[in-house]
């Protein structure tokens, strides 16, 4: 075991994969000499090649528009968009081609690409580079959507998202980037999870707390924090937001009888909806109250000296949670 | 070249510069005049035997005649729309020719004349346009890429796999090259200025194919563009050059050559194919509401399949019964399209759910299996009445 950061985790993950398959490629905005704005790839390109780990023209459209033609010459592009709000020139070449080559080819086509996104607030920065926008992905059929939430999830989904032969849109918390922990960098993925599989974080019997990314640490210190009230919060990361593991979130949800989702995204059409609708049409008769919701809100993302009341913190998940002995 | 100077003369909206072809100094590549004449260039030798040019009418008269069926079909309800190709035969089957078999193309939607080059069953075209797939062909069979009906994103996928190509040491003696078809109304997509980025900075192999048809639907060129597309090439850093879009044989040699040279490793160039849409945009269209008749009577006089037939007669190198068999080929053809759509079943319900992911995920299963049982709900209501 190593300690790692999530980002030192991701790029030795990203190193495994350029090792374990020549048909491996990073390309993106700054990934090769500097090593990406976040250091992901750093000194990818010094080991690599510039063959493989390639600096790209600033268009981000041209970066996953072109990884799609070196999907079809048989290549395993990793793409990295280098913040959030940046992806939207992508939006069309993700959602009408590569979501959608499969099916257009009738199966004769798979687009093994990934498209890695850093996401979320919480790090000071100008507009466009705080926002979460998974649930438009996860709208779109034919792209599978995941969300890391720490080092070791980081180093294993990544690899496991290389490796799948369908589009995988990969959310990195970017407020997370510097958190460690210890990471098997030496052992195989045998023992991984699969990557649609949601984890338990932490077990509980109160409530079930629905998270995953960058409010993946809020949500077990607030599980935590509520032991010293007495409450014993079950925390769930659901990993996977497309497929989503619905067998694990039901399951929980009928031990429990409450759930809360929680995510940086505004709350209007976010996951967290999805995720109600589905528990109140499976686990109807085990609830003790409604599905809530602990989210941003139905805003742009605000001006950073606002974030800390934009972003759902520990004290605002608790409140759901309180919210959900309530009714 | 410079721009300037072109572009004084074609800023003006509706100037008669735009077109090259009155006054302009745009140079417009031909090999054969509209009278069947023959043309001589020397950038572009072209040496055909008299078997190869009654091939290629063979192919502009067959790919012709699969279109008029098709929007035959369209006409009677047994497709949902057709992009008819009509004026744009000699640019598709001049280039779709020139290809060898281990080059790639990626089409538009209104290739079908590339199709046919490539080899691909034109069943497969009546599929997509009767609503039965969205494509459906494997791509990789006879190297032509599914139809992209987002105008320009193609232009980026033919410039990943030429990047592939790179990464392949396919480039250079016995190299490998993409070439990539789009209308002068993608010229103005983002996706394409970036494709020439791509291209240019990474020296792809690619040759970028712009059937300039002078209609994006109801826009004129003027709207896409104040210079004349080829020339646009240059401002990326690579070569751009202008072909008489209707001269199979104009075609056929400056795609070979831009080929050539970028398998041969010499990067991507622009071709503009300025050619004319004799037609509407697609069966939903009607032209007569923003262009002249008078346009399309000068455009016929250009027909890209009788000035070919002139070139044939006119040689000595085909007899009547040479054309009488070509047309009686194209009969059968036209019945074969025409019975096969008739006959071409629906898919099944369930297809809905499939080929959405690598394998089917618990989601899709589930949807899949509820509304399998739906439908048999009714089944089983019949069955009791």
């Amino acid at each position: 075991m190593t300690k790692l950061t999530l980002s030192k985790a991701l790029n030795e993950g990203l190193r495994k994969a350029l090792e374990n398959d020549a048909k491996v490629l990073i390309m993106g905005e700054d990934v090769g000499k500097l090593g990406g704005v976040f250091r992901v790839t750093d000194g990818l390109q010094k080991d690599f090649g510039d063959m493989r780990v390639v600096d790209t023209p600033l268009a981000e459209s041209g970066i996953v528009g072109t990884a799609i033609g070196l999907a079809l010459r048989g290549y395993r592009p990793v793409c990295e968009i280098q913040f959030d709000g940046f992806v939207y020139p992508a939006f069309d070449q993700i959602v009408s081609q590569l979501a959608k080559l499969r099916l257009r080819s009738l199966g004769h086509v798979s687009m093994p690409v990934t498209i890695r996104i850093p996401c979320g607030g919480g790090i000071g920065a100008v507009e466009h580079h705080s926002e979460s926008p998974e649930a438009l992905f996860v709208h779109t059929a034919g792209l599978r959507v995941v969300a890391c939430g720490d080092p070791a999830e980081a180093y294993a989904m990544i690899q496991q998202s290389i490796a799948c032969d369908d589009p995988v849109i990969f959310f990195e918390p970017k407020r997370r980037y510097w958190d460690k922990a210890e990471v098997d960098i030496a052992g195989g993925l045998a023992a991984a999870l699969p990557l649609e599989k949601a984890r338990t974080v932490i077990d509980g019997t109160d409530v079930t707390l629905l998270c995953y990314g960058p409010m993946v640490r809020t949500c077990a210190e607030a599980a935590v924090a509520a032991r010293s009230d007495g409450r014993s919060i079950e925390v769930i990361d659901l990993r996977s937001l497309s497929p989503l593991d619905t067998e694990t979130i039901f399951a929980a949800v009928r031990r429990t009888g409450r759930c809360v989702v929680a995510h940086e995204a505004p709350v209007t059409g976010g996951l967290g909806a999805e995720v109600a609708a589905r528990v109140t049409e499976e686990c109807f008769y085990h609830l003790e109250s409604p599905v809530l919701r602990a989210c941003g809100f139905s805003t742009p993302y605000p001006p950073s000296r606002l974030e800390d009341h934009y972003l759902p913190d520990l004290d605002r998940v608790l409140d759901a949670v309180d919210r959900t002995f309530t009714y | 070249m410079t721009v300037d100077a072109d572009g004084a003369v074609t800023a003006a909206p509706g100037s008669p510069g735009l077109d090259g072809q009155q006054g302009s100094r745009a140079e417009l590549i031909q090999l054969l005049t509209p009278e069947g004449e023959r043309a001589e260039h020397s950038d572009y030798p072209l040496e055909l035997s008299a078997d190869e040019i009654k091939g290629l009418y063979r192919d502009l008269l067959l790919v012709r005649r699969i279109d008029t069926e098709a929007i035959a079909l369209q006409r009677q309800g047994e497709l949902g729309i057709w992009a008819s190709l009509l004026g744009q035969e000699a640019a598709q089957v001049g280039s779709g020719r020139a290809l060898g078999p281990r080059d790639m193309a990626f089409p538009t939607y209104r290739e079908h004349g590339v199709a046919w080059c490539r080899g691909l069953d034109p069943m497969k075209l009546l599929e997509l346009f009767r609503g039965v797939s969205h494509g459906g062909w494997d791509p990789a069979e006879h190297r032509f890429h599914l139809y992209t009906i987002v105008i320009g994103s193609q232009t980026l996928h033919a410039t990943g796999y030429a990047m592939g190509i790179q990464r392949d040491g396919a480039v250079g003696e016995d190299g490998e090259a993409v070439i990539v078809y789009f209308g002068d109304g993608a010229t103005s997509q983002g996706d394409v200025s970036e494709a020439f980025i791509w291209a240019s900075v990474f020296n792809a192999p690619v040759v970028f194919f712009c059937q300039n048809n002078q209609w994006a639907i109801s826009e004129p060129l003027e709207r896409q563009s104040r210079i004349p597309l080829y020339q646009r090439a240059r401002g990326f850093g690579f070569p751009g050059v202008r072909v008489d879009g209707n001269d199979v044989f104009a075609c056929l040699a400056v795609t070979r050559k831009a080929m050539q040279a970028a398998r041969e490793g010499q990067g991507p160039t622009l071709i503009e194919a300025f050619t004319y849409r004799m037609g509407a945009h697609t069966t939903t269209d009607d032209p007569t509401r923003y262009r002249l008749a008078s346009e399309l009577e000068a455009w016929k006089l250009k027909d890209p399949i009788e000035r070919v037939k002139a070139y044939l007669v006119r040689t000595g190198s085909a007899d009547l019964a040479f054309f009488e068999g070509v047309e009686s080929e194209a009969d059968q053809l036209g019945r074969r399209v025409r019975r096969a759509c008739l006959e071409m079943p629906d898919p099944q319900p369930m297809a809905i759910f499939e080929n959405v992911y690598a394998e089917p995920t618990s989601l899709l299963r589930s949807e899949r299996e509820q509304y399998a049982a739906y439908l048999e709900s009714f089944t089983v209501e019949e069955a009791g009445r």
